[in-house]
């Protein structure tokens, strides 16, 4: 029944995705849709960290600029799309794990302020390093590629290669997730001393959980240069880490859906809302209020809480009202 | 060959000196009762052997193996299991999810990416064995957070075991126990095989004498008195040091 439910809901959702520029048309909508999916991919991967494994990453924006700086890079340079972005996936693994050898020498904010002074090297290097980066003037994109001979060029395809990568990072997240590994790291996130104790390599779990994280990350990086074909230190800065974070945070950490539902709350709020209100920073804040203060979980799991309260509340009163005749029929 | 020899053991934090030149050994198959008032070194004395805390000076063999340098998570692989005196489960899984857990923790499955763990009947099952040793087989499903103490205890228990250690380690197994519950655990420990080799920290001695075979005698980290159980009783030491009189 329940995975009935499940089954139906998941077949629904596949077909609004794969049916958005039908119902939507406009394109610049249809592009929204992209860069929410794209988004959500890294909201996906910080997850892993922030939900899973229990640490705070503030520093994920610098391994997402580190991504769509060494494959755009590569493709100024006049390398192919494919081994750009393998280069870039590389290079990407190849600064998380020197991201996690520092930081995992810490958890809770020591761990926090480590990946956030990473981050700001990150930054600092894209916006000072000229020679290499062309500094705040930035680095363009001039084509996106042509996988299989289609090109990405329209929004309507890029929507779709997008949406194909979203599916694969989801479906890879939820096979983690139901795996020992993914255990593993809920355990070393719970219990890391017994968790050591056990006989698991708690730093190990939590450095390869760093890697799984930075591999999306990267591929999310690699679609987000595509997708705006151009890429600036802005990317790397402290408030776009701010940003992936609070869309893991208020759409629900640990969960599947939770991030996903919060990249399209910041991304919709950042380009829908804006157009008609100046001060939408200020709308996204009072939406976090709301969200932390009602549903401290997160959006995804509070609203879960939420039905099932209402559903309860249905069936107790439909219930209640079943047994009165019963009641009545009492001498 | 000795189960486990602790040799010269040393460790001071700033000016205390926790553990003084502890020596211990423990044949296989023994039953070792290591008591000593509060703040004796009794955890410490654990955490060293363990390897949660790393030792000044001194070595800690297992089965005649050094491993005063092996790092902790290695040793359960070795053989080595132990219990905690504050008890130190996974607050959100049900029962068998910590049992699963512990097993997990010897097996290379646990770094598997690309299998379901819902799938792993083998563990699974094995997990169901354990808990039904330690008599919670019917409420294996039940999230930890809706069982009593004395049950978490037992889960404690149950994880160490069914690692199948070779050497366990249980610290105050008794502690914060109803009468009732203190004769429940006792029949589990009891049923230890003789294979495993059982070293247990008790603050109350009366808990547990009958169990032990050998006593150590621990006071401000240092072995005062060690030996049968009738020898340790029978020392004025003892009775000096130890009930304060």
């Amino acid at each position: 029944m329940t995975a009935g439910v499940r089954y139906g809901a998941i077949a629904v959702a596949l077909a609004l995705l794969a049916t958005v520029p039908l119902w939507v048309g406009n394109s610049y909508y249809i592009n929204i849709a992209s860069q929410i999916l794209l988004f959500a991919v890294f909201a996906l991967a910080l997850n892993v960290l922030v939900g899973y494994a229990g640490l705070v990453s503030l520093g994920h924006a610098g391994l997402f600029a580190v991504a769509g700086y060494s494959s755009a890079l590569f493709l100024q340079a006049g390398f192919d799309h494919l081994t750009a972005n393998a280069a870039a996936i590389v290079i990407t693994l190849a600064a998380s794990a020197v991201f996690a050898a520092l930081s995992l020498r810490s958890t809770g904010i020591g761990f926090l302020m480590i990946t956030l002074a990473l981050g700001q090297i990150v930054w600092g290097v894209a916006y000072r390093w000229a020679s290499l980066t062309n500094g705040d003037n930035g680095v363009n994109v001039s084509t996106r590629p042509a996988p299989f001979g289609v090109s990405l060029a329209s929004a309507t395809s890029f929507y779709f290669a997008t949406l194909v990568v979203f599916l694969l990072a989801f479906v890879s997240m939820a096979v983690f997730v139901r795996s020992p590994f993914g255990a593993s790291l809920r355990g070393t996130r719970d219990q890391a001393r017994r968790m050591n104790a056990l006989g698991y390599n708690v730093w190990l779990i939590r450095f390869l959980a760093i890697l799984f994280s930075g591999f999306w990350t990267g591929v999310s990086g690699i679609l987000f240069i595509y997708y705006n074909q151009f890429i600036s230190p802005q990317v790397a800065a402290l408030t776009s880490s701010a940003e992936v974070l609070l869309m893991v945070i208020s759409g629900g950490t640990a969960t599947l859906f939770g991030p996903v539902a919060g990249a399209a709350i910041v991304v919709i709020m950042k380009n829908v809302v804006s157009a008609y209100v100046e001060r939408w920073n200020l709308v996204l804040g009072v939406i976090f209020v709301v969200i932390i203060s009602f549903m401290p979980e997160g959006l995804v799991p509070g609203s879960v809480r939420l039905l099932r309260w209402l559903w309860g509340g249905l069936a107790t009163r439909s219930g209640a009202s079943a047994a009165r005749p019963s009641e009545e029929l009492k001498p | 060959m000795t189960a486990l020899a602790v040799e010269d053991l040393c460790k001071h934090f700033g000016g205390l000196r926790v553990t003084t030149n502890v020596n211990l050994t423990v044949e296989p198959g023994e039953r070792r009762l290591i008591i000593g008032p509060n703040g004796a070194g009794k955890t410490t004395l654990f955490n060293l052997i363990t390897g949660e805390i790393a030792p000044d000076s001194g070595a800690i063999r297992l089965f005649g193996r050094d491993i005063t340098r092996v790092p902790v998570y290695r040793r359960p692989h070795l053989g080595m299991a132990r219990t905690y005196q504050i008890i130190t489960l996974f607050a959100n899984d049900s029962i068998l999810r910590n049992v699963t857990l512990a097993l997990l923790g010897l097996s290379p499955l646990r770094w598997s990416l690309f299998k379901d763990l819902e799938q792993q009947h083998a563990v699974i099952e094995r997990a169901h064995a354990a808990l039904a040793r330690v008599g919670l087989g019917d409420i294996a499903d039940r999230p930890l957070s809706q069982t009593s103490y004395g049950e978490r205890r037992r889960v404690e228990i149950a994880m160490a075991l069914a690692q199948e250690p070779k050497v366990l380690l249980l610290d105050e197994p008794f502690a914060g126990l109803s009468i009732d519950e203190r004769r429940d655990v006792r029949q589990l420990l009891n049923a230890i095989p003789r294979e495993v080799t059982v070293v247990m920290i008790e603050h109350n001695m009366d808990v547990a004498l009958d169990w032990a075979e050998r006593i150590t005698l621990l006071h401000f980290g240092e072995v005062i008195v060690q030996g049968t159980r009738a020898e340790v009783v029978a020392n004025p030491r003892t009775r000096e040091v130890y009930l304060g009189h």
